[in-house]
């Protein structure tokens, strides 16, 4: 499998650690012609209006919308989960748009106010998934369709449709690679391998 | 619950890489950041190259200043205090700022003694000439380090030197054998523990940005070719005849750093960059990157 990890701005080398840790290649995509031949897609944490401006100016736009149309596989983390959000308050571009959510920006607040929390996740099966919140999103609405995966408190933080996958914290500053694994099942349709974790 | 951990400090500065953080001193400013691609901005009084002009002691921006700059971006706001001056670096937390950068440019309120981070909820940047100062902030609590380089002077050979100083640093102790980490430890002024996981890991425990002197979209792709994770630009946009246009073609300039024709693409038609400064002609005692130790 190679898996594409979006390389215009953010947290991009450590998605790809992750995925070499499950002995998967990830390539860093910053021009449209280096998105074929791709299995699946994530969508790093960073800045999302610096990566929006990028997607845009080198037209990665609608080509990521086009493959999302089609059932690809995309992961996005904290601005990835902005970016693959239908609706984005007070957004100055639209996003991809791929998920049917609602993502409200900052939700918890400034730096200061970023957080670590662990987090109980049964979709991944026993035991808590360390959560790291960096002036995160959340999930404000979800269409039908939308499989909740974790909420904190009211908060929904983690999410899934078809085979996009979306969190506002970050799996990838931490060293437990199952969200990552989870997404690479996902991607595959390894049904059963995903029911292994229950 | 926890807030202020070192892991949201340090992620943070890894969340800013491969980005570009614009010293600004208006709102106006801020937007024109923002809409360019900036990941994040300095809120200040005045760039370093007005800064280096005005004489005197320069000191924290005005509260009002940050706070308007606050309320118009979206994206981070980063703001200055002195070197050791911690009840400015206490008003900045107070504020909601999202990182303190403890700067050189600024005139040094404490001539021995740098801040104690770790006391702090809100993240450090601190700058560094070396692996051995840059190492010393970290200890101290600083979440991401930057060069020093000389900042106001459109001059990008200081932060070059800076740069490769670190990487060279780095490479140095993870060539030697354990045995000599302790005496290299000692000649770097740096703690040993910090020296040990440099030479287990071969890389820094926090991000590492260039600053000081990038004044074009070449300048910033060279800094991330010699390892920066990402870069500050001060008074390289705001000095320059078209910053709206000299912003947006660092950014590119800095993501696509490997891709020399887009660097050239992005190169064209500028207008003038920022008046540089050669080092040399700066008399020694009027040099910022010397504060600080």
């Amino acid at each position: 499998m190679k898996i594409g990890v979006l390389a215009l701005q953010g947290a991009v080398a450590e998605h790809i650690s992750m995925l070499l840790a499950l002995n998967t290649e990830g390539v860093p995509i910053r021009l449209p012609s280096e998105l074929h031949s791709l299995d699946a897609l994530v969508i790093p944490g960073g800045e999302s209006t610096t990566i929006s401006k990028l997607l845009s100016d080198y037209h990665l736009m609608e080509p990521i919308r086009e493959l999302a149309s089609q059932g690809f596989p995309i992961f996005g983390t904290c601005a990835g989960m902005i970016l693959l959000a239908k609706k984005v308050p007070d957004l100055d571009f639209e996003p991809i748009g791929a998920m049917d959510i609602e993502v409200k920006r900052n939700a918890f607040g400034r730096q200061v106010d970023s957080f670590e929390a662990d987090l109980t996740v049964p979709a991944l099966g026993d035991g808590t998934f360390h959560g790291v919140f960096i002036r995160a999103p959340v999930i404000d609405k979800a269409e039908p369709g939308v499989e909740i995966l974790c909420q904190l408190g009211d908060n929904v933080v983690a999410a899934k449709q078809g085979k996009m996958l979306a969190c506002a914290f970050h799996p990838e500053l931490t060293d437990d690679l199952r969200f990552h694994r989870y997404f690479l099942n996902l991607a595959t349709g390894d049904a059963l391998a995903e029911s292994n974790y229950r | 619950m926890d807030t202020g951990t070192w892991k949201v400090k340090s992620g943070l500065a890894q969340m800013l890489k491969g980005g570009v953080i614009m010293d600004v001193v208006t709102p106006e400013h801020a937007k024109i950041a923002e809409e360019a691609g900036a990941c994040a901005v300095m809120a200040l009084e005045r760039v370093p190259a007005d800064i280096r002009a005005a004489g005197g002691v320069a000191r924290m921006a005005d509260p009002t200043i940050i706070t308007a700059i606050m309320d118009t971006v979206s994206i981070p706001v980063m703001a200055k205090c002195r070197i050791g001056h911690f009840v400015e670096a206490q008003v900045l937390q107070s504020l909601g700022v999202d990182y303190i950068d403890e700067s050189e440019v600024l005139t040094p309120a404490d001539e021995s003694h740098h801040i104690w981070k770790h006391d702090f909820k809100v993240p450090f940047v601190c700058g560094c000439r070396d692996l051995g100062e840059a190492l010393r902030r970290i200890a101290e609590g600083a979440a991401m380090i930057r060069t020093k380089g000389e900042a106001g002077t459109g001059n990008i050979v200081e932060a070059v030197r800076h740069m490769r100083a670190v990487q060279g640093g780095i490479r140095k102790l993870q060539a030697m054998p354990v045995d000599e980490l302790t005496t290299e430890a000692k000649n770097l002024g740096a703690p040993l523990q910090l020296v040990i996981e440099i030479h287990d890991a071969g890389k820094l425990p926090v991000v590492n940005f260039a600053a000081g002197g990038v004044a074009t979209p070449a300048d910033a792709a060279l800094m991330m070719q010699l390892g920066a994770d990402g870069v500050f630009v001060g008074s390289g946009i705001f000095k320059s005849s078209n910053p709206e246009a000299v912003a947006k073609a660092v950014v590119k300039a800095t993501t696509h750093y490997q891709d020399p024709a887009i660097i050239a693409e992005v190169s064209k038609a500028l207008g003038a960059a920022m008046p540089g400064l050669d080092i040399k002609a700066i008399p020694p005692e009027e040099l910022l990157a010397t504060r600080g130790w």
